[in-house]
This record gives C-alpha cells, structure tokens and sequence, in this order.
C-alpha cells in the first residue's frame, strides 16, 4: 500500500478552493487517489465533500488549484470534459428521468461523450446518426455480464423500477460510457442492508478491472469494511488521510467532528409499561379514484404505542412511513369527504385516549398536537421550519395557541421571548442569537431547534420521524439522549427511521414496513441486523 | 337537405377546420418545443400577435408572402429572445414575464401600425396574390411529423425532453440546460411568429388589432390535451379549429324559430370547447417535471 506514493495517482486535486458568494466550500483541499483503490471522503454536512467532488466532475469551476488526471493537469468548466477524461459520477439524488426508459436515461449524453467539437456542431452531427438501440442493448448485456451485475428490461420507465436497480442503472451508465474513474456521493442511503452488500461486492469486483472508485459518506462503518484509503473534510479542509487498515471508526469520528465522540449509547433500562398512547387499528390507505398514483397504499396496520417505550418503524424508504406519518397527524388530508385529498384512509386511531381518525371523527392537526403530541417532522425544511423566519418565530411555529404564548388571538411577545431564549439555551442550539434567520444553521441545529420547541411543552406522545437525518455526528449523540430521557419520563415515542442502526439503538419494540404493511415485528435484542435486512427487503411479506 | 348537399357541407368544413386550426398547429408546436425543455409558455400569445403584424406589413411592403413569413418568424423570435433572457437568463418568473411580454406585444403592434401606416391598429388589406392559398397547411402538417420524429428518435430531442423533465440529469451528462433552453424558446418563438403570420396573411388578409384573441392560449389548451406529444397535439389542434370553423358556418343560421343565433353567442363556441377540453385533461395529463422551474448551474 505505501508503495502507491510513487505511482502516478488516477486522481489528484492540489489547492483546490471555492467560494461561495465569498463563503469558503472547500479551501486548500488536497487529495491523491491511487489508481485502481477505494477512497472514501468522509465529512460532516457542509464539510464540503460533494463541493469537491463536484468540482472534479466539472460542475463547479474551482477559484483555485488544480486537477490532475493520471498526472495530466485538467481545467474543465462542464461534466462534458470531466467524462470525456473518463470520469463519471452518480449523485446522491440519482440523475434519472422517471417517465423514460432505462435505455434513454443511459444513452442520454453518450453521443457527446468522446468528441471535443462545440455543442451545437455535436448536436447537428448526431442528427445525421440514428441511435441504434439493438446496439446498445447488447452492449449493455454484455457490460453486464462482465461485471457481474444483474441483467434489467432497458425499455421499462425507470420509475418503475426499485432504487437498488435504479442505481445499477447510474453505474451501467458510467461504464457504458467507458469511466475508469466512478464517484458515488452516498451511495448507500437509499438500499437496504442486502443491496448494500451487493452494492459494495460489485464495486470490489470493479476495481479487480482497474477501475478507480472514490466514494462520499458519513457512515463509517462502511468506510471500515470497503474503502482502502479515507480522506477526512471538515469546515472545508482537509483534516486527516488515514489507510483504513491504519485507523478505527472512533479515529475517524474524532476527526469528523474534530471532538471525542462517545458513538455508544448506554442501553436503557427496560420499559414500564403503561397506558397505551398511541392505538392504531386496521388502517387502510387508499388512492382516490382518479387521482395520480403519487400516494403509496397502507394495508392493515395496526399497532400500539405505550407510554415510556419506543416503538421504532424500520423500513427502506418509499414504503408507506411517510403516508403513514401523514395520515397520523392530518387525518382531515385523507378524508372522503375532502374533495381535494389524493388518498382515502380507513380504520381507527386513537392518541392519548382521543379519537383522533374514524369513520365519523377527524381531528385537525393543530387539535392533535394539542393533546399533547410532539412531532419531528421527516422533512424539516418542508414541514418543520419557516427557513427565513428568525428562530424565535420558528420557535413559535405551530403552538400559537398554546395559552403560554398566546392571549384572546394575540401573541405574548415578552412571554415568547423568555421561553425561546431559555429553550436554546438549554437544548444547545448555536448560535445563541435568537433574531437569526433558521437558514443560517447548520442542519444539526434546526433540527435541535424544533426538538426544543417539541419537547418544551413535555409531549406525552413523541413522533419522531427520520430524526438525525441530515444531521452531524455531534448531534445525533445529543438528539438520541433526548427521545431517551422523553422516553424516561414516561413519553411514548414512535420512531420512524430508515437507519438501522438508530433503531436498534434506541427501539424496544421494531416494527418492518414492506410495501404498505407491517411485515414484521421484533422486540429489542431479538432481531439482528441481517434479520431486519431481509424483512425490510421484503422476505417475510 | 338533400345528401349532395350534406357532402358539400362537409368538404366545406373539413377544409375550413384545416385552415383555421394551422395557427394553432404551429403555435403549439412552437408551445411544445418550449414546455418539453421545462419553460412554460403564455407568451406564446404575444409571439403569435407580433408575428401577425411583422408578416401583414412585410408582405405589404414586398408583394411576398414567403418573405412576410419570414419576418414573421424573424418578429416573435426577437420577442422570444427578450423572454428568454428574462426566463432563462434572468430566472424570472415564467408567468409573469409572460405576461408581462403579452402586454407588450399587445401595446406595440397599434403604436407600430400608427407610425407605419396611420391607422389605430389594422394594416392594409393584402391582394390575393400578396396571401398564401394554402401552403401553411402542408407546411404545418409537414412540422408536426418532423417534430414527432424528432423529439422521440434523435438525441437532440432526448436533450430536449430531459431538460424539461430532469434538467440536473442533463447537466451530468455533459450537455448545457441553459443552452438547450435557449435554442427551444427561440425555435418556440419562430414557430409562434409562423403561426402569427399563417393568421395574418394566410386566413385574413391584413393584421387587425389583438387578432389572435386567445390564439396563443388556445395552443397552450391544445398542448396540454395533447400531453405535450406531437401527434395528441395536433388532433387537439383539429378539435379546437372545428370548433371554430364550426362557429363560422352557424353564423346567421337559423337554428330554431325564425331568429338566427345572435353572433356573439356563436362565436364562444371555441372558448368553450377548450374550458371543456382543459377541464376533462385535469389529472390525467402529466407535466413535464421540471416545466416552470428555473435553472441554475450547481
């Protein structure tokens, strides 16, 4: 491994700065990828790892240094010269047109692809060439075949096909288009833990051709079991380049956060149990006639969540947890009586021994959380936060008719102010400047805001939903000891989460979401990873 | 009525429904080329109107219908690039630099034909000789196969359509959005502008003030019916241009009792056809999923 200092590197980025609008995203960014290797960057959000790799893929034209390809100094100004170096990237948000074919979305850009003429020259040139599709299809097999990767019907819309294969399709993509280098920005965040393995089998087996693969992530236990070499970003800059087989997760974590991170939680005590808080029976959700098919259907479910236990949802994304989250907290949404809802649910659903959704009932949100029910919402930017309101707004936001703020329809300004300043102070939300636009935190600290706000008024039913998402290694230590302490107060927490790992960690009872429906359940230290894995994949349904 | 006469009336309408549906033919594909790449369209209206006007005074001028075709082509791709450069450049919003380009058009064409020829918004009546007979409809019917071959079998056309539907994907590839943008606004406002023209010196003889009426808007209708695909579009096209042909027939017709139909009343006959056509697409037709929303480079 140390010999690779000599060798020329495939990839190698010297001072590469960018500003934006005067804000640094990456300054004096150095990093050498041996040809052939693994290297995973590793950062906190924000640290600026998929600014870099931007920049190496020609998306953002750095403001300094340069880029060096096998030894050949590049300067590119769009993914056109990046791939035709032979380098290709799949974003983290895969860069695919759902209503068009697998086909289509591999084939788009290829006819570009190893030509250095002006676009519109290209374009008129590929007038003059039909696309021969059978070609391309049987190339595609064959790539396939040699990679081990498993065959797909080209011609199916990709939104038809599940997001494990959708990836494939990304890297079949890059291959067609002969890359020797491959960037994943996060690759793993949508699989379950089978397609992961499968995903991270197929990379090795890639690198056996003499592939380069650099891949972004904050899991770093994935780090530890596929990468070679590890470059660590923080703040923009570099701080640290280990050989994997050279360093711990613990290290990495340090380095990440640039403080000692205790990644450990204490298991807590076992459960009280007590009064159930949460009762849902035979909840059915289904699309209304008519409507586009955007909503994911819910069959029968019908679970309960008791006072001081946390009941976790496990499931890969897209199953049914968002709808589910939806239909719990704006029951009016999925009324038939609404002509403009998209969905119909049916069933019961109790919080806090009020009816909240039947056949006659259905509660308001706002009734809702009133009853004392905290929410932290699976997309903070869309439903928790105003994000160019100050955080005292924020703070506000959705408990102004709670009687501590607000009198006869006005709000108590001073009363406000207290509690807000007090509120941040105690849930370590920074900058202490309660005036500040919320778009100025950093992710862990809106999120930590709106934990403050949910927990100040001492919910009896916590749902938290996706709740470090986005969220830095810090802060996910800090908002787990939170639901934990609710949970010691005798809260009922319902958990919705798509990280294995934060289920198991804090759920006494896990419940698997396959497909709309709860396809398994599990009480705390009985399921494994790899148990949990194959229900979430679908085994059990 | 005797059969020979039903056959007569007939023919009659089939060639009137063909020649007054080409404006809406060519302003909607010139919609499509602008919406598929992810730019919503109202301006499509005032394209359409300064492209009247361009066509009526040039032909005037020239004794040339080609070349008052040309100018016409040449007018609303002018307008086109000021929307673009609002649109596409500038990120504004769509709808209102759309309208806001509407108004334009719809305020500088009287002020032109003031200056140009004294008159409050009309210019002179063209001789036959100076009018199309009926080139547009094969050159419309010819466009919207070319469009269909193109959009569906050439990469330039799956550039097109995944700047509308995944512009980021695009950007990926390799390929400039904002370019591919640009190149389909301008190709939507020569269309437009065609379109304008087959209405000024095609169907009437002279551009009259706000002659398009709604034109623009209906082509959009048509696009969307026609789920933003060529062939769909074209057929919307016919339906909406029937319905107008059908206006022209009926009136003074005696329907029933001895009145005739009061004109005005005939005459909504296609604006209801397309709130009718537009309220039975709702739902069942799928955007392009980037349509309206500005891009930016990152």
């Amino acid at each position: 491994m140390m010999t690779a200092q000599a060798a020329v590197s495939a990839v190698e980025l010297r001072g590469i700065s960018k500003f934006f609008n005067g804000v640094p995203a990456n300054q004096e960014i150095d990093l050498q990828v041996r040809a052939g290797s693994i290297h995973a960057i590793i950062g906190e959000n924000g640290a600026g790892k998929s600014t870099a790799m931007k920049i190496l893929y020609g998306i953002h034209r750095p403001d300094a240094g340069e880029i060096l390809i096998r030894g050949d100094k590049k300067i590119w100004s769009t993914p056109a010269q990046a791939i035709s170096a032979g380098i290709g990237m799949v974003h983290q948000h895969f860069m695919l047109a759902g209503p068009y074919s697998a086909l289509e979305n591999i084939l788009l850009g290829v006819e570009i692809a190893n030509s250095s003429a002006p676009l519109l020259k290209r374009a008129f040139e590929s007038l003059a060439r039909p696309v021969d599709r059978k070609g391309a299809k049987a190339r595609l097999d064959r790539l396939a075949d040699q990679y081990g990767l498993r065959k797909i019907d080209w011609d199916l819309p990709i939104e038809t096909l599940p997001v494990g294969v959708q990836q494939r399709v990304e890297i079949l993509k890059l291959l067609y288009q002969e890359a020797s280098i491959l960037i994943l920005d996060e690759p793993t965040a949508v699989l379950t833990p089978q397609e992961t393995e499968e995903l991270f089998s197929n990379l090795k087996k890639l690198t056996k051709d003499g592939k380069t693969i650099l891949i972004i992530t904050h899991k770093l236990k994935e780090v530890m079991s596929l990468a070679d070499e590890v470059t660590v970003l923080r703040a923009g800059r570099v701080v640290g380049r280990r050989a994997v087989a050279d360093t711990k997760v613990e290290e990495l974590a340090s380095l990440m956060v640039g403080r000692k991170v205790n990644l450990k939680i204490e298991p807590p005590s076992k459960p009280v149990p007590r009064d159930p808080v949460l009762e849902i029976s035979d909840l059915h959700l289904s699309t209304a006639p008519g409507r586009a098919r955007r909503v994911h259907p819910l069959e029968k479910i019908s679970f309960s969540v008791r006072g001081g236990e946390v009941v976790g949802i496990a499931g890969v994304e897209g199953n049914g947890q968002s709808e589910l989250l939806q239909v719990l907290l704006h029951p009016r949404d999925f009324s038939k009586r609404n002509s403009a809802s998209v969905a119909h649910a049916t069933g019961s659903v109790r919080c806090l021994g009020r009816v909240t959704l039947n056949e006659r009932t259905r509660l308001r949100a706002e009734e809702i959380k009133l009853l004392g029910v905290g929410v932290i919402p699976e997309d903070r930017h869309r439903e928790g936060l105003l994000l160019e309101r100050s955080m005292e707004e924020n703070f506000l936001l959705g408990h102004q008719k709670r009687s501590a703020f607000s009198s006869k329809g006005f709000i108590l300004r001073k009363s406000l102010r207290e509690s807000a300043l007090r509120a941040i102070e105690v849930y370590d939300v920074r900058p202490r400047v309660i005036d500040l636009e919320v778009e100025a935190l950093s992710g862990g600290n809106q999120q930590k805001l709106i934990i403050a706000r949910e927990f100040e008024c001492e919910p009896k039913l916590l749902i938290a939903a996706q709740p470090t998402r986005g969220v830095d290694v810090g802060a996910i230590e800090f908002i787990h000891r939170r639901i934990l302490e609710a949970r010691e107060k005798g809260a009922g927490v319902l958990l919705v989460s798509s990280e294995l790992d934060e289920i198991l960690a804090l759920a006494d009872r896990i419940l698997v979401m396959y497909a709309g429906r709860i396809v398994a359940q599990f009480n705390r230290g009985e399921a494994s990873e790899q148990v949990l894995g194959l229900s979430m994949g679908g085994a059990h349904a | 009525m005797s059969d020979t006469g039903f056959l007569a009336i007939l023919i009659q309408m089939v060639g009137s429904t063909l020649r007054v549906s080409t404006p809406l033919l060519f302003a909607s594909l010139g919609g499509l080329m602008s919406e598929r790449s992810g730019v919503v369209n109202i301006a499509l209206e005032g394209m359409m109107l300064i492209g009247a006007f361009a066509a009526a005074t040039v032909a005037f001028v020239t004794h040339s219908p080609w070349l008052g075709a040309a100018a016409g082509m040449g007018a609303g791709l002018l307008l086109a690039a000021c929307y673009g450069l609002f649109v596409i450049q500038l990120r504004a919003d769509q709808i209102v630099a759309g309208t806001a380009i509407n108004m334009l058009a719809a305020g500088i064409t009287p002020f032109l034909s003031k200056i140009f020829f004294e008159s409050t918004g009309s210019t002179p009546s063209l001789p036959l000789d100076d009018r199309f007979q009926s080139a547009p409809i094969w050159i419309a019917w010819i466009l919207v196969i070319v469009c269909w071959a193109w959009v569906n079998f050439t990469p330039t056309g799956v550039w097109l359509r995944f700047a509308g539907e995944k512009p980021e994907a695009l950007q990926s590839a390799g390929i400039s959005v904002i370019r591919v943008r640009w190149c389909a606004v301008l190709a939507s406002g020569v269309l437009a502008g065609l379109g304008g023209a087959s209405l000024s010196i095609f169907l009437a003889s002279s551009f009259s003030r706000n002659m398009t009426a709604g034109r623009g808007f209906m082509a959009l209708a048509a696009l969307i019916f026609g789920k933003w695909r060529p062939g769909p579009t074209a057929v919307a096209c016919l339906l909406f241009g029937f319905a107008d042909a059908l206006q022209i027939r009926l009136q003074g017709v005696v329907l029933w009792g001895t009145e005739p139909v009061p004109v005005q009343f005939i005459q909504i006959l296609p604006y209801i056809a397309t709130v009718l056509v537009l309220a039975g697409a709702v739902g069942k037709s799928r955007a392009p999923g980037a349509l309206g929303v500005a891009f930016k480079k990152g």
